[in-house]
């Protein structure tokens, strides 16, 4: 009985410190990429101008993302930072209605994932860019 | 197997990442507990084809072995302490008090075994395993409440942290979740291989992307604390 109640304790708190360490490693990679400047052809691309990304944006760099080929290896950032966007959007949908604070603070957070995703999408042209100049001084 | 030949493959990428970014003697430990779960795995991967997967020898060396990386491991994190309180001198002391609380956690995962099994070393092993992982996860929280407090801003440092507090809370939760329910345990097979990949990606992507003297602004480290 103690042991169980012991293991209940540890699992509880792992799962609560699994969230929050989550969360915080998502927000360290979004705080990385927020300094960025986009260049002027992404900012063209996907509309967003430097500092000036809205939650509705994400989904669009996503597919956009999709069609750019991955010579940078930010695969699982990208998928982190999914994970995180649908989680802070889940809690908008649910806890907004309660804590009118949640949902302002939830804005800014997919706002953010959104602005991570275009300089994302950047690095992606920029490598593929630099791997396809490559490939043809290597053909010549 | 797939997840495991992926999983050594990473970690080889995480230490040459490291050692290209010549950051090899600043995070030795990390570069030791990466090299000798390279070493396990490849101990591993022996054993199994010499004896077979459901052979006593095989989980015997698991746990042995895992019990092994996670003193390494737990030793990465002290020296990870070191660098967030590198300044305060406090070097000795931390030292003293990483070698008392590996001992207490021995000693209290030892209390627990000698009550209620006959196989003392290898349920010893299991048991120091599991309760390293929840003195690590422990640690890893106090770590970055230190960092926050302390205002430490090296992008490099918070992401390895964060990361091996995402590893640590997994693994500690699916130890806590095979002794309540250990029919779930099979689950974790998959599970634990998963995360063992994410902690090596994450730490060379750290490396990698990110230079030596990339810095958050504080504001910004407060704004991800929150």
């Amino acid at each position: 009985m103690t042991v169980a109640l012991m293991a209940l304790v540890i699992l509880a708190a792992s799962l609560a410190a699994l969230l929050q360490f989550f969360g915080i490693y998502c927000r360290s990679l979004i705080a990385a990429s927020v300094a960025q400047p986009l260049s002027p052809e992404i900012q063209e691309v996907t509309g967003i101008t430097s500092g000036a990304a809205g939650p509705e944006d994400f989904p669009r760099v996503v597919q956009l993302l999709r069609l750019c080929p991955d010579f940078s290896n930010d695969r699982q950032q990208l998928s982190a930072i999914r994970l995180y966007f649908w989680l802070v959007k889940s809690a908008r949908w649910t806890l907004a209605s309660l804590l009118p604070d949640v949902r302002s603070w939830a804005e800014t957070q997919l706002a953010q994932c959104a602005y991570f995703a275009a300089v994302a999408l950047d690095h992606r042209v920029s490598s593929s860019r630099t791997a396809l100049a490559a490939q043809m001084h290597d053909s010549r | 197997m797939a997840l495991w030949i992926l999983g050594t493959v990473l970690e080889i990428l995480a230490v040459v990442c490291i050692y290209r970014r010549g950051a090899t003697r600043r995070y030795f430990f990390l570069c030791f507990y990466m090299l000798v779960s390279v070493v396990a795995s490849v101990g591993r991967f022996h054993i199994l084809l010499r004896y077979g997967l459901f052979s006593l020898e095989y989980r015997y060396f698991y746990f042995y072995s895992d019990t092994l990386l996670t003193i390494a491991l737990y030793f990465a994190v002290i020296s990870l302490f070191s660098h967030v309180f590198e300044e305060m001198g406090i070097e000795p002391y931390l030292r003293f008090a990483a070698g008392l609380l590996l001992a207490g956690t021995a000693l209290f995962s030892y209390a627990i075994v000698s009550q209620s099994s006959a196989r003392i070393p290898t349920h010893f092993a299991f048991e120091l395993s599991q309760n390293l992982y929840f003195v690590g996860l422990a640690l890893t929280y106090v770590l970055w409440g230190a960092i926050v407090k302390l205002r430490e801003t090296r992008t490099q440092l918070i992401q390895v942290v964060l990361s091996l507090g995402i590893y640590f809370s997994v693994y500690a939760a699916s130890y806590a979740l095979s002794n309540l329910a250990p029919g779930l345990y099979s689950y974790a097979r998959y599970l634990l291989p998963t995360v063992g990949c994410l902690l090596p990606l994450s730490w060379a992507y750290a490396f990698w992307r990110l230079p030596v003297n990339a810095r958050l602004a504080p504001a910004r480290l407060l704004e991800v604390a929150q």
